[in-house]
């Protein structure tokens, strides 16, 4: 019994110093630098004048909406377009075609996510592909500039998150026995009604999943609003950011940091509501 | 038979994979409320044959009709026959309730109309209050019903049934085997039962039809089955029988004489199949009931000493494996008296035959 405990310690204890040490400590730092008001230069009180200036602000509120919209168009187009692909996978494609196409999904991911970026910019650019092989079919008369949008941005997060959509559709849509779609015909349903009574119902913890995990990595991500979006990018992150960097004024970062943090765990339980899901039922699979 | 009393008649059906047909030439008819199966071991084509009465494969030949008109371009979803699958294919997400009343969902009934179709059918399978349950609640016996009720509500012309009792442990399959019957009974409904359990043919069904390498080696009730099997095949696989191997050595155009390799001489009737000539294989089937043992083997046409080798001890099922002279061993089932108390391993014990005891039908290949 007691060897049983220490094993079970032995085995427990990366896993809690790495929780401890990178998640659990520097949030609770962060939470008290977030409370500290400069009144003097290097005289502070505890308060939430931080959490109210981010109110009083229009610019932050406003950054923080457009954000989170994003992110959420940015999962749903994620999801519409990694649907298809995952049920192809995970019912009609058979064999080796399975594993290739898989692959291929996979693939994207064997390269950094700043070199998958760049890769956007060649494309996307003034002096880019698209742009020059559109002035070369004589469709615009000279260069377009489809960098530095909303659309840019949208592309570049859907690209990047597609694999974390697919991995969990593929998992529970195999899981499906093919005679439950087979019965959805049989007792009088069309096409339509199969996909949406049966297996989008049964697929929803893997979209509910790939949904929390996209829509947290798009919520999050730096580097492709900042690179693809330009100055008009206007994501929630840069503003952490620059407040850390730029101005070094932390407390203010910090206070943004636990809003982003609210914000994200506010949405997430929303969805879960709102589908009749559960955490375990969803990412615990 | 007239197809206007037929619920579901196929003709000239066939499927083929490649180069492989599984089904061959397949003709039937269904008579209207029957329990019809379709018995026969895997790989037979038996579940490509429901496939395509189901709508889920094409025939690449010949035709399917329900009522008298031909369902081949209609799919599965406006087909009036509804499948009971193998895993049942109960939906999880969904309420005991909400997998019954998703088949008339489908055809726009009302919402109250629903809910008392739902109601009634549950009452009719026993499961009144089951309604608001889900799948994961249920016992496999539950399930099997629920899935039954769920085609049932849609008042399908034909029900199809693909092995549903496989998945069931032994017990509770010899109880759903008495329910299905009755379920048949009070619904009657034309079910079309697909299996590779004779036992559950035999038991459940009005009719059968036994299925080999793609083709209907009988058709006929269990009891023709079973005491008039038409080919070697069906000999062996309804029912248990010894099986030999012998040649003609006499035949008088009222019966024959058959002897073994191992030098075993038997009287028969005249062969199933083939005609009886003198150097003629032919394989004999001969049932472990159909054997007299001890005293009752005194006055039998074929009468033989044979040694105990085993007693199989099963109540009312029990048998002797007896060696004969020549080096054959049958199974014969123990004559139900006390005289089975001398039978021990190692006895001697006298068999009898009667002419029509032993079937033959001429061997194949030969």
């Amino acid at each position: 019994m007691r060897e049983g405990k220490l094993v079970f310690w032995l085995l427990f204890a990366p896993f809690a110093a790495w929780i401890a040490l990178l998640i659990v400590i520097p949030h609770i730092d962060m939470l008290i630098l977030s409370l500290r008001e400069k009144v003097a230069p290097r005289v502070y009180e505890t308060g939430f004048r931080n959490y109210a200036d981010f109110a009083a602000t229009w610019v932050y509120p406003w950054t923080l909406l457009r954000t989170v919209v994003f992110s959420i168009i940015a999962t749903v187009l994620t999801f519409l377009i990694g649907f298809p692909v995952a049920y192809y996978i995970a019912k009609i494609a058979q064999g080796r075609t399975k594993a290739a196409l898989f692959m291929l999904c996979l693939l994207p991911f064997w390269v950094s996510e700043i070199v998958r970026v760049f890769g956007w910019m060649l494309l996307l650019r003034e002096t880019g592909l698209i742009s020059n092989a559109l002035q070369g079919l004589g469709l615009t008369s000279g260069p377009v500039e489809l960098l530095y949008n909303d659309a840019a941005i949208l592309i570049g997060l859907v690209y990047t998150s597609m694999l974390f959509m697919i991995v969990p559709l593929i998992s529970t849509i195999d899981g499906m026995d093919d005679a439950l779609v087979e019965a959805g015909y049989d007792l009088g349903g069309n096409g339509w009604t199969v996909m949406t009574r049966i297996v989008i119902p049964y697929a929803m913890p893997g979209i509910i999943a790939g949904s929390i995990v996209v829509f947290m990595l798009a919520l999050g991500n730096y580097l492709t609003p900042t690179l693809l979006g330009g100055k008009s990018g206007q994501w929630f992150t840069a503003q952490i950011y620059s407040q850390f960097i730029t101005r070094f004024n932390w407390e203010l970062g910090s206070a943004f940091g636990f809003i982003l943090l609210a914000t994200s765990s506010a949405l997430v339980w929303l969805l879960l509501r709102l589908s009749g899901q559960s955490l375990s039922n969803t990412l615990g699979r | 038979m007239d197809s206007l009393a037929a619920d579901l008649e196929c003709r000239n059906l066939i499927k083929r994979f490649g180069a492989f047909t599984a089904v061959d030439d397949v003709s039937f008819a269904i008579p209207k409320g029957s329990f019809f199966s379709i018995l026969g071991p895997s790989g037979c084509g038996k579940t490509t044959l429901l496939r395509m009465m189901a709508g889920f494969a094409r025939p690449d030949a010949g035709d399917i009709l329900i009522k008298g008109a031909s369902v081949l371009d209609t799919p599965p979803n406006r087909r009036p026959v509804n499948l009971v699958f193998q895993h049942l294919a109960l939906f999880p997400m969904m309420t005991v309730a909400e997998n019954i009343a998703y088949g008339l969902r489908r055809r726009g009934t009302r919402r109250a109309e629903i809910a008392r179709a739902v109601a009634g059918v549950l009452e009719r399978v026993g499961l009144a209050d089951a309604g608001p349950k889900r799948i994961d609640q249920l016992s496999g016996g539950q399930k099997q019903r629920i899935a039954i009720a769920r085609a049932m509500v849609l008042d399908p012309a034909v029900l199809l049934l693909d092995e549903p009792l496989g998945a069931l442990d032994l017990k509770l399959r010899e109880h759903m085997k008495i329910e299905l019957k009755q379920l048949q009974h009070e619904f009657g409904t034309t079910f079309v039962y697909i299996t590779h359990d004779q036992s559950e043919a035999m038991m459940m069904s009005d009719r059968v039809a036994v299925m080999n390498a793609g083709r209907f080696e009988q058709v006929g009730t269990p009891e023709e089955l079973y005491f008039r099997p038409q080919t070697a095949f069906v000999a062996g696989f309804v029912g248990d029988a010894n099986r030999l191997r012998a040649k003609v050595i006499a035949a008088d155009g009222t019966g024959c004489k058959l002897a073994t390799d191992q030098g075993l001489t038997l009287t028969a009737a005249n062969p199933r199949s083939g005609a009886a000539e003198l150097g003629g294989l032919f394989d004999i089937f001969i049932r472990p009931e159909s054997i007299a043992v001890g005293v009752a083997a005194q006055d039998s046409t074929n009468r033989l000493e044979a040694v105990i080798e085993d007693v199989l001890f099963n109540g009312a099922q029990s048998r002797i494996l007896a060696r004969l002279p020549g080096g054959d061993v049958i199974e014969a089932l123990l004559p139900q008296s006390g005289e089975a108390e001398p039978l021990r391993r190692g006895a001697t014990v006298a068999l009898g035959l009667g002419p029509a005891a032993v079937v033959s039908f001429a061997a194949a290949g030969a």
